[in-house]
């Protein structure tokens, strides 16, 4: 029994199914985001456990009391809202009141809670002001500053931080991280940024068609992803993923891939978790800083392997330089360090570290090893 | 040269314009002139032939005599119970018609229903019925409440008839009012009621004010309801002036007339100058994000 259980639960809007059968379970004081591309469930999952949403079937409950068919307003919850939701009408600090008037607590302890948070989020200067006086980062935290204030169970955030610019996302997001490790609350995160999963998370579930593709931790997830939507939808720039033939060499399985000059080119695997499969046909998934150039490789994997690949593209990015080859029929990315002489057209050495690559079925799309 | 000459040009493209508009505004508001001019002058001055003239003579009388002591109905009692009668059946009628559309549109936009759209629908189609088709039903309707001839009676048709275009402005207003304002007082806990209340109601200001003028301005203006479902004690200022210009015996009165017209026209008036201004904000607001 975790703190916040979410057991086969599903959603369907008349023959529509939007979320399949769901189980999550957390626990206090745990950073769950539920990430995914748009139409994929996920913020139908949040109103759910926010209880804007009924239940189609099973049960999500809150410290083991079952929340199906209890009022938002009687789940000890709060919701950040991505246009932040903030009264017109009222005053920042009417904003913040707002909940806790609507739960009959006393006046002085409204201006005593009002005040506490106030200071935490540094907004005592903005309390007497309209949330259209405010701008974006300002109104960011009055909405946060609402949610804190009721000391609920759970915190529920719908992606807060898409309506602020680059800079400011960024700032917001290392703010929300602190006041998480600070205060210890039990979070519920959407958003469809990967970034802002990982950085923030304690568990992900990367959500797609109304499935969990997988639960896990920020690096569960970004290191051992279970299918290939996980793989190539975390992690910038994505994981490269390109069709390979499992062959036998030396007695060890490799990867066969087929490089731009049309020569064959094969990358012995870490492991023998492929033995018995030789002659099948795969989907290798490496990231991209797992292809380095040969002094940029880790030195403590066991399994780094040159391949001389022809370079189709290279991509200075400052502190990096990325370098693009087609194998397999693919835009492989490759992460160079950005002092590497290499330039486009020639065939340079590709270190491959094949501890850190996955293979996955072509037909299924799931992990294989 | 070039643009000494664009200027002399756009000057007098402007002079044109000017002039145009001043012709125009003249033309509309000479009748105004003649109303006012011959209100304040006596009979005599009046079918002596100067329509257009200043008064020689200036005088209240005919606007005392409209508002207490021309003959209206039975009895010589001016237009005033009839002004009361119309005050006492418009404040209700718009307070009541605006507050359940206000209401309508809150559950139409935030708390949809199955059907809500066919019912909007036929509010809709409820607005655009001509007034002749539900005379006689109304009138049978009337007679079963027991409000037949009563101020009652006209306030329920009025309430009951500005529902629909009520309706139709808020729900308009509050399907571009974002609903995630209404999902997180939820989750602050505040019910249906105290939603409407606390968050949408004080966010209304402009669209309550079209539909006041709206409702106000139609529900003063209205004669055929007030001719048809009125007895004489109850009968609404329009129907009052129709009577004192029809029922003049002797001599028609027509400084008498355009006093008492003026009369009827002056609190329409009155709420446009008020609240004008919100007028076209709020049609704006509510009709492009509809």
């Amino acid at each position: 029994m975790g703190f916040l259980d979410i057991k086969q639960a599903t959603k369907s809007y008349g023959a529509v199914q939007v979320l399949h059968e769901t189980d999550i379970s957390i626990e206090e004081g745990e950073f769950l985001v539920l990430v995914g591309p748009s139409g994929c469930g996920k913020s139908t999952l949040l109103n759910m456990i926010a209880g804007l949403e009924d239940i189609t079937s099973g049960e999500i409950a809150i410290r083991d009391r079952s929340m199906n068919g209890v009022k938002p307003a009687d789940r000890n919850i709060a919701m950040v809202f991505q246009s932040y939701a903030l009264y017109p009408n009222m005053t920042v600090s009417g904003n913040i009141s707002f909940g806790m008037e609507m739960h009959g607590i006393e006046k002085s302890e409204r201006e005593k809670r009002i005040a506490q948070v106030s200071d935490l989020l540094q907004i005592k200067h903005l309390l007497d002001r309209k949330p259209g006086q405010l701008s974006g980062g300002q109104r960011q935290r009055v909405a946060m500053g609402r949610a804190l204030v009721r000391e609920p169970d759970v915190f529920l955030f719908d992606e807060p931080l898409s309506n602020l610019d680059a800079k400011l996302r960024v700032d917001m997001r290392t703010e929300i991280k602190k006041l998480h490790q600070k205060l210890g609350t039990t979070i519920v995160y959407v958003t469809h940024d990967q970034i802002e999963a990982l950085t923030l998370s304690t568990r992900i579930a990367v959500m797609f068609g109304g499935y969990v593709q997988q639960l896990g931790t920020p690096k569960e997830i970004y290191d051992n992803p279970a299918n290939m939507f996980v793989a190539g939808f975390m992690g910038s720039p994505s994981m490269n993923l390109f069709p390979a033939k499992v062959v036998s060499e030396n007695g060890q399985p490799a990867a066969e891939v087929s490089l731009a000059d049309g020569t064959k080119a094969s990358i012995p695997f870490a492991t023998d978790k492929l033995a018995s499969d030789v002659g099948r046909d795969i989907i290798l998934g490496i990231r991209p800083e797992a292809i380095t150039d040969r002094d940029g490789a880790d030195r403590n994997s066991q399994a780094v392997h040159i391949v001389d690949a022809p370079v189709e593209v290279t991509e200075p990015a400052g502190s990096d330089t990325f370098v693009v080859s087609q194998i397999g029929g693919k835009d492989v990315t490759g992460r160079f360090r950005a002092d590497v002489a290499v330039n486009a057209g020639e065939t340079f050495p590709f270190a491959f570290n094949m501890e850190k690559a996955v293979a996955f079925d072509p037909q299924s799309e799931n992990r294989i090893a | 040269m070039a643009s000494a000459n664009a200027k002399s040009s756009f000057n007098l493209a402007r002079f044109v314009l000017y002039t145009l508009l001043a012709v125009f505004c003249i033309y509309y508001l000479l009748p105004l002139y003649v109303m006012v001019v011959n209100s304040l002058k006596p009979l005599s001055e009046i079918t002596a032939g100067g329509m257009m003239a200043l008064p020689q003579e200036w005088t209240f009388a005919p606007w005392l005599s409209a508002w207490s002591s021309a003959q209206v109905g039975v009895e010589a009692t001016g237009l005033r119970p009839y002004f009361l009668n119309s005050i006492i059946m418009v404040v209700p009628a718009v307070a009541l018609s605006t507050m359940v559309g206000a209401l309508n549109g809150y559950v139409l936009t935030k708390w949809t229903f199955p059907g809500a759209t066919i019912l909007f629908g036929l509010l809709l189609f409820g607005c655009f019925i001509p007034f002749q088709m539900v005379l006689i039903p109304m009138a049978r309707m009337l007679g079963l409440m027991g409000l037949a001839g009563s101020v009652p009676g006209l306030i329920f048709v009025h309430f009951v008839y500005g529902i629909g275009f009520s309706t139709l402005y808020f729900r308009n207003y509050y399907a571009a009012f974002p609903t995630e304002l209404v999902r997180a007082a939820q989750i602050d806990g505040a019910g249906f009621f105290r939603i409407f209340w606390r968050i949408l109601l004080p966010s209304s200001g402009p669209i309550a004010v079209v539909c006041i003028i709206w409702q106000f301005t139609n529900i003063w203006n209205d004669f055929l309801f007030g001719a048809s479902f009125s007895d004489f004690d109850s009968q609404p200022m329009t129907v009052a002036l129709n009577n004192l210009v029809q029922s003049s015996t002797g001599v028609k009165e027509y400084n008498v007339h355009f006093a008492g017209a003026i009369m009827a026209a002056l609190p329409t008036l009155f709420v446009y100058i008020v609240a004008g201004r919100y007028f076209v904000r709020g049609l704006m607001a509510g009709s492009v994000k509809g």
